[in-house]
């Protein structure tokens, strides 16, 4: 057993507390956006100049002016604000986000984090990774435990191109979710059906058991119908 | 009388030169002068320097731009993966790459628009990019220091503008368009709409008429009247 990405993004959305100002990266972060209970005040953030990010739109209510980073049309929650790039940089660099959510290569035991640039990529793009992951208070990375190719990505180094240096406060895997903590990775929780043993064999440092350890309780499937464990 | 009003886009790209350094406003789509990215096109001018978040979104505009081959250099955070024309010519070595990122590249544009010599950053210390810079330790913590990026001409896109060269953005059209517009020896907006001197709120000017030097009224251009897929 373990978490589908639908099931990552949904304990990462059960965790994110009420006051939150959240921004979500490409990739699997953004699916974090479909479990956010919208009942509660929980603002996501968008680099190109948005504050309160809505669902995506109806059909045949796109606003054509209206994207969010990853370049698809969105709406607005009410009390929304809109801004330039010179605010919205300000929010991510100036340590006012209380949490960004990234996709990630390797996080280090240290916390340093990479995550721009897939080692060979021929052609880099960097856009806001590195002001996120610097600037936002709680930095958390959503990312399957091992590659494709079963190789660990958390790591007691990181070997692809780094993003920031000891930014990783918290990783949320297909397996478990591990604290960055001084003295390196901390067990917080593990996936329905896998135990300790499992996660240690397959992250490539040394994993301590946290103090709030405890296994994770996910339901079979998210209020919205998606998969939530295998 | 002030009139920055120019009667089409041609005219109002008709002091590009080769070899000039031009800025372009948007994010995606939303907020791209297209109208007036075209116009460069036929004019024709070579060895361009382009700086822009990214390499344009597909096949037109920017895309078109770099895919002619007028660009030697691009200054840019996210080129992204559906940037065709700019990773081809990119992998053939036709065209350099100066990778910056986002928010270093917003205030670089900011230190030139507002007279200030350069700032440091804790963004990119201890990365790749950190490669060449001046590193200065400040309160413990490793600082990269980044310099002014200005620009010959900047192309903006506003919603709507005035004959003074006030404009006023919607939805998420401002991106870069606003600091930008404070970065550039000729700047030069192209609007979805021309209105009467008063017509825009003064708290609602969100580029004040005193950064622009021509504003040209156009249609908005076909390609940014179509619904992309989701994430293009």
């Amino acid at each position: 057993m373990s978490l589908t990405r639908e099931g990552i993004a949904w304990c990462i959305a059960r965790d994110l507390p009420e006051g939150a100002y959240v921004n979500l990266g490409v990739g699997m972060p953004v699916l974090v956006a479909s479990h956010l209970d919208r009942s509660r005040d929980v603002f996501l953030h968008s680099e190109n100049g948005i504050l309160g990010v809505g669902p995506p739109p109806a059909a045949g209510e796109v606003d054509l002016d209206l994207i969010s980073a990853g370049k698809g049309f969105c709406t607005l929650m009410p009390g929304a604000s809109i801004f330039d790039q010179q605010v919205s940089f300000t929010m991510m660099r100036g340590r006012h986000l209380t949490h960004a959510v990234l996709g990630g290569i390797e996080v280090a035991e240290n916390g340093d984090f990479a995550n721009w640039r897939v080692p060979g990529e021929a052609v880099p793009g960097v856009g806001g990774a590195m002001d996120l992951a610097v600037g936002a208070r709680n930095v958390y990375v959503a990312m399957t435990h091992v590659t494709n190719k079963g190789a660990p990505k958390i790591v007691p180094r990181c070997s692809a191109p780094l993003t920031a240096r000891g930014c990783v406060k918290r990783v949320y895997t297909d397996l478990a979710v591990i604290d960055v903590t001084p003295a390196g990775f901390a067990l917080r929780a593990t996936a329905p059906g896998v135990d300790i043993d499992t996660v240690r064999a397959a992250t490539g440092a040394p994993l301590a058991i946290g103090p709030a350890y405890a296994p994770l309780d996910v339901p079979e499937k998210a209020a919205n119908g998606a998969v939530l464990r295998r | 009388m002030v009139d920055k009003r120019v009667a089409d886009c041609r005219e109002a790209v008709g002091r590009v030169f080769d070899g000039a350094t031009i800025m372009f406003g948007g994010f995606g789509n939303a907020g791209m002068p297209a109208r007036l990215i075209d116009a460069l096109r036929e004019r024709g001018a070579r060895d361009l320097t382009l700086v822009s978040n990214g390499a344009g979104t597909g096949p037109f505009a920017l895309g078109a731009l770099i895919g002619d081959g007028r660009v030697h250099k691009l200054i840019a955070s996210f080129p992204a993966p559906s940037a065709a024309q700019f990773r081809d010519r990119y992998l053939k070595g036709e065209i350099e790459l100066e990778l910056v990122p986002q928010g270093t590249l917003v205030e670089r544009i900011r230190c030139a628009g507002t007279g200030l010599g350069g700032f440091y950053t804790p963004v990119g210390a201890g990365t790749e990019l950190a490669a060449g810079k001046e590193v200065r330790v400040i309160d413990g913590r490793e600082h990269l220091f980044e310099t002014p990026l200005r620009a010959d001409f900047v192309f903006l896109k506003g919603h709507l503008g005035d004959r003074l060269g006030n404009l006023m953005y919607r939805g998420t059209m401002r991106n870069f368009n606003m600091v930008m517009a404070t970065a550039g020896e000729v700047v030069i907006a192209e609007v979805d709409r021309l209105v009467e001197v008063g017509g825009i709120p003064p708290e609602q000017v969100h580029t004040p008429g005193i950064f622009v030097d021509h504003v040209v009224e156009v249609d908005r251009h076909p390609k940014l009247l179509e619904i992309p897929k989701e994430g293009v």
